[in-house]
């Protein structure tokens, strides 16, 4: 028994049980044992993972076990982790928590919670697994009950947002699977253990060609690269509170991770010749997100397309191909995935009260709801950057990091992103001086209450994250750029 | 005349035998023991289907015109499963007061086109083909004109039996030209003989042309809407699922076995089939307002993925399309499971009966919501697993260009499937909804095993080995 393997049962378990039971406590009692116990084993793994590292510095990947599945087609079913996923696996344990107690007072609450199980199934399913045939079958897991968490207790054009999130993603897919499905054909051994491939095999280059961007683009869909971001303002803003924290939180650092993990570092030649063009993509992505942030209104969207600039910034730090530049991506995705569910979870907080997401028609809320403003100001401040924040740990690794690369076209494009940080504070500063200061714009908002209990567990443990990596980023730099390391090299062995 | 020969015949001879006994039980059950006729049918037919499981002599009878061997054998389970579960939906109707006179005829009648599948499936001769598919078709019409009160069952009927007729007559005429090219229909002969000379090659576009009918590929498929909303659901369900399985099986047996040496040439025109198939499928699903008519339409693009693991031409290839079916067979019975509930209760098979379907019967709307989730190969539905083979196996064959298209197809068909959900889940219920209601414990059962499979034919990876392990030969 592999204890990755927990990460998968656990939520089966919880569905399982959901399945029985009808009564609104029972329901809330089992997702609080069930998200606990995941946040507890995701606490467990780093101690044990930082401990068999240190016994083995050398190996790629830990907690590496195999099952054979479809012998016929050399297709099995095989778990591993390094750093970065245990990273991400924590991560995703921290916002399924946090997300748990976003939807304390859900209606239809047995079947959001059945849904939402499910979805968390997909993300650690993907973090765990290190063969591409699960990857892919964990990923779409992930995608489809976003249509009916979106669809059923999403808010305004719902059922359009749903559908386009669906198609688009799955459109993503599309291009994935015929990636993959490429990658297994032509690495010389029909195979789908991502380390077999990445060690022992090589897909030539003239197939690198097309399986590159056809993998890159299918997981660049999920991150939001530029063409393609189009279905996240729309699902953001209509999806129901914790849907939005795990969607934008994790679901979307499974695009990151997945183009670090497979187009790259399987594909190194591939990425040295082609990712300039994605670099351009993911450098419109960075700027033209944070400009249309500062035109929204809606609360949902400023944060959507904050998210699209700022996983934009992810992509665009894996492709710079070095060390420095990619343990900053990563970093990056924690600290996004942190303090956009944050963001969320107080959007969600506020909208549940004043009924409006405009910011035109809010102000005032700082002497409202005193409690939920420091802490939107809080990741306000994360998300611009402030120092002691995980948000400026982050973004100063990336830059960092892209002015090492030599060559006038990389430091352009570094000069180019660096400005988001600019607008970022722009339209940060924008809506907190709006929506938490100066006057109270409607007086039915004066008598409203500020956080309850299980809101308030939600956003200080965000906080609590957000400031822990804000203040000992080197533990978590060190965990994620020791395996960085195998990655770097095979991209300088081209 | 060696009698040894219909040892061979196993599964024929059982089908035969229980078509007769249910022919004298359907004369003398009159009144009371009237309603026994329905269980002894499941049951004896279950019986049929569990036997088929043991194991079989293999072999050629008759001269070689018919031949038996491990995998006919599974595909002829396929196709009973199918036709088992097909028999477990029709309990109400066939007990509704109009049908509940002529429940004899119906058993008798879809045995007896079984009867032509198996002989399709088992033929090593292009005769035996060509009268398998005679036997399998015209009893076809008969059921499709089951409703005979009702106007447009009678038209399904009359259309199903004039485009058959017009399907055996290209396909015989296609033969003609492969007899006058090789001089033989013996698979085994041909597969000697065969050249690749413009004659043959005309026989083989005929023949295609014909099976194509039974198969419903685009442009052959005009009829199976107009067929699939008219017929009784169950038979609708029959016809999408084991007549298309068993015309699938005849297919990859004729060209795998006889035009192997020629598969640039048949690859070429099924790589045009199944693209056009798919794309046509897909684009005329969306708009239908009939749910019968929808499934006929989304039938219509699963024959086109099923030509994709055809086109692979190898081992492999065969493995995934036989599986394919299997996976088809649940994941499209499931669907019609539900719809003969909701039209049996309602009478209504508009897509928007099934608005708000969730809030009556949340159950109903779980199976169909796994069915729909399987057809468009969502994990861990079987319909994934099935489709990824399909798509491994035709890039075994370098068709990645092939792959493309229909991976973009399938998101395609994900929309107008996700449109179902939306009725069931979202969308609010009209006045008229469909009222909470229990179906009967046939259809529960059937829906069941339906389950169990989506569920489990793609996560126990056993059922893969095990058909990719039966000897076959090309």
């Amino acid at each position: 028994m592999n204890i990755l393997l927990l990460f998968v049962f656990i939520p089966i378990l919880m569905i399982g049980l959901l399945f029985l039971t009808n009564s609104m406590k029972t329901i809330r009692s089992i997702m609080v044992a069930g998200a606990t116990a995941l946040l507890a084993l995701s606490i467990v793994l780093v101690i044990l993972f930082l401990r068999e590292r240190a016994i083995d510095p050398i190996a790629e990947m830990l907690f590496i076990s195999s099952w054979s599945w479809y012998a016929p087609l050399n297709i099995s079913f095989t778990v591993g982790v390094d750093g970065i996923s245990v990273a991400m696996l924590m991560l995703s344990s921290i916002i399924v928590f946090t997300g748990v107690f976003s939807s304390w007072n859900m209606n239809m609450a047995k079947e959001f919670f059945l849904w939402y199980c499910l979805l968390s199934i997909g993300v650690y399913g993907f973090f765990i697994t290190i063969d591409l045939f699960s990857m892919f079958m964990f990923y779409e897991v992930a995608l489809i009950p976003m249509y009916l968490l979106i669809g059923l207790w999403g808010t305004g054009k719902k059922e359009y947002a749903a559908m386009k999130l669906t198609l688009m993603l799955m459109g993503g897919s599309a291009f994935l699977l015929v990636g993959i499905i490429g990658i297994f054909y032509t690495s010389g051994h029909v195979t789908f253990n991502l380390l077999e491939i990445a060690n022992n095999l090589h897909i030539p280059i003239e197939h690198q060609r097309w399986i590159f961007p056809a993998t890159f683009l299918g997981f660049g869909v999920l991150g939001a690269l530029f063409p393609f971001h189009t279905w996240s303002p729309d699902g953001h803003a209509s999806a129901p509170t914790a849907v939005s924290m795990l969607h934008a939180g994790v679901l979307m650092k499974l695009g990151g991770y997945g183009c670090f993990r497979v187009a790259i570092y399987l594909m190194p030649e591939a990425a040295h010749e082609l990712g300039w063009i994605f670099l351009i993509l993911t450098g419109i992505s960075v700027v033209y997100g944070a400009f249309s942030a500062v035109v929204q209104t809606d609360l949902k969207y400023i944060n959507a397309y904050s998210s699209v600039s700022h996983c934009g910034l992810v992509l665009f730090a894996i492709l710079m191909m070095n060390r420095t530049a990619m343990t900053g991506a990563i970093m990056q995705m924690l600290s996004h995935g942190l303090m956009t569910a944050l963001f969320f979870a107080l959007i969600g907080l506020i909208y549940g009260r004043t009924h409006t997401r405009d910011i035109r028609e809010m102000g005032g809320l700082m002497k409202i709801m005193p409690f939920a403003s420091v802490c939107y100001v809080i990741a306000g401040l994360a998300s611009l950057g402030l120092p002691g924040l995980s948000g400026f740990v982050a973004e100063m690794t990336i830059f960092v990091g892209s002015f090492q690369n030599a060559g006038v076209f990389r430091t352009v494009l570094t000069i180019i992103a660096c400005c988001s940080i600019v607008i970022t504070a722009v339209y940060i500063l924008r809506t907190v001086g709006k929506i938490l200061y100066g006057p109270v714009q409607n007086e039915h908002h004066l008598h409203l209450a500020d956080a309850a209990w299980y809101e308030k567990i939600s956003t200080v443990g965000l906080i609590l994250a957000i400031v822990f990596m804000g203040f000992y980023p080197s533990g978590v730099a060190e965990m994620i750029s020791n395996s960085i390391i195998p990655i770097i090299e095979r991209l300088a062995g081209v | 005349m060696n009698f040894s020969n219909f040892l061979l015949m196993g599964q024929e001879t059982g089908l035969i035998v229980v078509v007769i006994i249910l022919f004298f039980c359907d004369i003398f059950s009159t009144g009371k023991t009237a309603k026994w006729f329905y269980p002894l049918s499941i049951i004896l037919f279950s019986i049929l289907t569990l036997w088929g499981f043991c194991p079989k002599p293999e072999g050629e009878a008759f001269g070689g015109i018919f031949v038996t061997s491990d995998m006919t054998v599974l595909m002829k389970n396929i196709l009973n499963i199918a036709t088992l579960l097909v028999f477990l939906q029709s309990y109400r109707w066939l007990n509704s007061k109009e049908q509940s006179e002529e429940k004899g005829e119906f058993f008798i009648i879809t045995l007896i086109t079984l009867l032509g599948m198996y002989l399709m499936v088992s033929a090593n001769n292009f005769m035996m083909l060509y009268i398998g598919m005679e036997t399998a078709s015209l009893p076809l019409a008969c059921l499709a004109a089951f409703n005979k009160h009702q106007e447009k069952s009678a038209e399904a009927g009359v259309k199903f039996i004039l485009i058959s007729a017009l399907a055996s007559a290209v396909m015989l005429f296609g033969l003609s030209f492969l007899y006058g090219a090789m001089g033989t229909l013996y698979f085994n002969d041909m597969s000697l003989t065969v050249l690749n000379n413009p004659v043959t090659i005309f026989g083989l576009v005929f023949f295609l042309g014909g099976l194509g009918f039974k198969l419903s590929l685009v442009p052959f498929h005009l009829w199976t809407a107009d067929v699939y909303e008219g017929a009784p659901t169950s038979v609708t369900a029959y016809l999408s699922v084991v007549s298309k399985g068993a015309a699938t099986f005849a297919l990859i047996f004729a060209l795998f076995k006889v035009f192997g040496s020629m598969d640039i040439v048949w690859q070429n025109i099924i790589w045009w089939l199944s693209v056009i198939t798919i794309t046509l499928g897909n684009l005329f699903a969306i708009r239908q307002k009939d749910i019968k008519r929808f499934f006929a339409f989304s039938s219509i693009s699963q024959a086109g993925y099923i030509l994709v693991g055809i086109i692979a031409y190898n081992a492999q290839g065969m493995t995934a399309t036989v599986y394919y079916i299997l996976a088809y067979v649940f994941s499209n019975l499931a669907a019609f499971a539900v719809i003969s509930a909701v039209e049996n209760q309602s009478g209504k098979t508009s897509i928007a009966a099934f608005n708000g379907l969730y809030k009556s019967n949340p159950k109903l709307t779980l199976v169909m919501m796994l069915s729909v989730f399987s057809l468009g190969g969502i994990p861990v539905c079987v319909g994934f697993f099935s489709k990824l083979f399909i798509f491994l196996a035709a890039a075994s064959a370098g068709q990645y260009v092939l792959i493309f298209i229909v991976v973009l197809n399938t998101v395609i068909s994900l929309y107008y499937y996700l449109l179902i959900i939306l009725a069931m889940f979202i969308k609010e219920p009209e006045e008229s909804a469909v009222a909470t209601f229990k179906s009967d414990i046939y259809n529960r059962i059937g829906m069941l095993i339906c389950v169990v499979g989506i569920l489990a034919v793609g996560l126990v990876s056993g059922i893969y080995s095990y058909i990719n392990s039966l000897n076959w030969v090309i």
